[in-house]
């Protein structure tokens, strides 16, 4: 079996052409993870640029509406560039730094995960291109002025569906052409061996975080950690470290759009079979024939036919859970959230939000839930404006 | 001797490549016909797949022109059953890992060796996954074919040392298409090769001219051309067979025999 394993997913699909970039970008980070130097840059990249750690923060009345388990909210939201990928992009631009590259490329689906790389390219001194499906340019458009704003080119991405997936595979391409000074500064816990470890790893300090503020506040673990999955970053952060904390239920929200029983849907787990693209074997959205699907969620986040191997892996081992929410619950979720909490959640986040109103006023109020919220939901408003009926544009 | 190596016995080999059911599989049928009537030495079939991550906008075109006269891998596999009963040239199959592994990795070599089908490029199957389809494809008799690349460097030991059949050399970086010029240095990189393997080498990506079949044919045993062909079909469509003939035959008579 090939290196960068989870059980049987994970592997190095790819062209030959990027095998030695990647195993390059491993011994790279091999060196670098645990120096002493590195991981001191890194924490003050996090505490003073990003704002970490974000807030566990006790939703209060979000706890009373639904009557039953306790309720805490991990505030990622709150991070600058508005989401928990500015983890994953300020540990790998370090390290794409420190390997000699000068120029970042990235994929992103609602533009959280480009704005973020735009971001760390312009504190880093660094050119910055963003692949973006035209689809979600224009369901996202003012991330797409963002990105432009902190000084990066976006492209959009025209083939297949043109989202995220297209974008995915776009940058891809564009690495294939240039490797000498490029790094492909992947957004989630997805793709060849070794980013499902790299981003998993930068993005663990979630759960790092979530363990000591539940600990600090309550003197003991959460029974219940919730996040929403597409290809799973911020899901995996937030679980990494309650994996051997048996007594932890994880569950991902996975994006069910018009439901799993529907063509248009993203819930790749409740869906899909095992499958190999994007450098990874895991599950995938696909027919019978293997041509992946065209996925459909309302969170251009959440539209992946793909789920990263980890979770794949957590899936067959039944450490984790996999439920399916769809777009009607999310939405509600959406508003749900910010009538009583004040805190307007991405439509991303709002999916492990939905779930939580399903199940919390099943459980004790003893019972202490944890969730995630990804990202801030500004850059969602106008869309679930228009979902609602209303017709307003950015 | 593999099917394949017949390809090469008779000075350099000329491997033209095509989607299967661009435009549609008749098309296919003649196009292919008319190019080993014209010189194609070997021909490389490509299965569609919804995502080609290796491939340029002209074979994305076709891989999408394919799929949306729902070409499945069955109809290939029939196709190429019909087209065995008259073409004799070595055939192989180049699609992606997911083709495969969805059809079942076993059923899929196995069906191949039924219906004359010599060997297998997936490229997105480096030398590290490739015991996941090589072992089955030996079992049947089929070449698992190895690509070297550009920056391959210290790895094309390892790659040329198990080479089967042919050795896919990359000439450029990046995905395929048609090239102005090819940058990469061939010679030394078929030089390194040949320390370690007598499998023949076949350079493709982004050679479209007789000039270019003419300069790599000079440093390799075989020039593959995918892009430039696949660029005619989607101009002349079902009309594009004696075009592409011609073609074949002008690539063919440029290379340094």
């Amino acid at each position: 079996m090939s290196k960068g394993r989870f059980g049987q997913h994970g592997g190095q699909y790819i062209p030959e052409t990027l095998m030695n970039a990647v195993i390059e970008l491993e011994e790279a980070y091999n060196r670098y993870k645990d120096d002493p130097q590195f991981n001191a840059e890194l924490t003050e990249l996090f505490n003073d640029y990003a704002g970490r750690p974000s807030r566990l923060y006790y939703a209060e009345k979000l706890t009373k509406a639904l009557g039953g388990a306790k309720i805490y909210l991990k505030r990622e939201d709150l991070n600058h560039t508005g989401s928990h990928k500015i983890n994953n992009v300020l540990g790998q631009a370090l390290l794409a730094k420190k390997m000699g590259k000068t120029r970042l490329i990235a994929e992103t689906g609602a533009g959280q995960h480009g704005v973020a790389t735009a971001t760390a390219a312009a504190l880093m001194g660094m050119e910055c291109v963003v692949f973006m499906g035209e689809e979600d340019t224009k369901r996202q458009a003012l991330n797409v002025y963002r990105m432009r704003l902190l000084g990066s080119e976006v492209i959009p991405v025209t083939s297949g569906t043109a989202t995220l997936k297209d974008a995915v595979s776009a940058t891809f391409r564009e690495w294939t052409s240039r490797i000498a000074d490029t790094h492909y500064c992947l957004g989630s816990v997805m793709g060849p061996h070794p980013f499902p470890t790299i981003v998993r790893d930068f993005q663990s300090v979630i759960s790092r975080e979530i363990k000591q503020q539940m600990l600090e506040k309550e003197g003991r673990l959460p029974d219940v950690v919730m996040a929403c999955v597409g290809g799973g970053s911020n899901a995996m952060g937030s679980f990494y470290n309650f994996i051997n904390d048996k007594s932890v239920r994880l569950i991902g929200c996975e994006a069910a759009g018009r439901g799993i029983d529907t063509f248009e849907t993203a819930a790749t787990i409740n869906t899909g079979k095992l499958g190999i693209f994007h450098g990874m074997k895991s599950y995938f959205c696909q027919d019978e024939y293997g041509q992946i699907a065209p996925v459909y969620s309302i969170s251009a986040g959440l539209d992946y036919p793909g789920i990263g191997p980890e979770h794949a892996n957590l899936h067959d081992t039944g450490r984790a859970e996999y439920v399916p929410v769809t777009d009607d619950e999310a939405v509600n979720a959406f508003e749900f959230l910010s009538k009583t909490e004040g805190i307007i959640p991405a439509i991303e986040s709002a999916h492990a939000v939905a779930h939580a109103m399903k199940i919390a006023p099943e459980m004790d109020k003893d019972k202490i839930i944890v969730i995630t919220i990804s990202g801030r939901g500004d850059k969602d408003c106008a869309a679930i404006a228009r979902y609602r009926g209303e017709n307003i544009y950015e | 001797m593999s099917n394949i190596a017949k390809a090469f016995a008779n000075g350099k080999a000329f491997i033209p490549f095509v989607t299967c059911g661009d435009p549609d599989l008749e098309t296919t049928g003649k196009i292919v016909r008319e190019m080993v009537k014209n010189g194609a030495d070997l021909v490389e079939l490509g299965i569609p797949f919804s995502d080609p991550t290796a491939e340029g906008v002209v074979i994305q075109d076709a891989n999408i022109r394919a799929l949306k006269n729902k070409i499945t891998t069955d109809d290939v596999f029939n196709f190429v059953k019909e087209l065995r009963k008259d073409v004799t040239v070595p055939m192989v199959f180049m699609t992606y890992a997911n083709v495969v592994y969805s059809y079942g990795i076993e059923k899929f070599v196995k069906t191949c060796s039924e219906i004359g089908i010599d060997g297998m490029i997936l490229p997105d199957v480096p030398f590290e996954e490739k015991d996941e389809f090589a072992p089955t494809c030996r079992k049947y008799g089929l070449d698992f074919i190895s690509m070297i690349a550009p920056t391959s460097e210290q790895r094309t030991e390892m790659i040329a040392k198990e080479a089967e059949g042919f050795l896919y050399i990359v000439s450029s970086l990046g995905v395929t298409g048609v090239r102005s010029e090819i940058k990469t240095d061939i010679a030394s990189i078929t030089e390194t090769v040949r320390k370690y393997t007598k499998v023949p080498c076949a350079i493709g990506f982004g050679i479209s001219t007789p000039e270019q079949a003419k300069k790599m044919s000079a440093v390799a045993d075989g020039v593959i051309v995918g892009s430039a062909i696949v660029k005619q079909i989607a101009e002349h469509g079902r009309d594009s067979a004696q075009v592409i003939g011609g073609y074949v035959k002008s690539m063919k008579a440029a290379e340094v025999q």
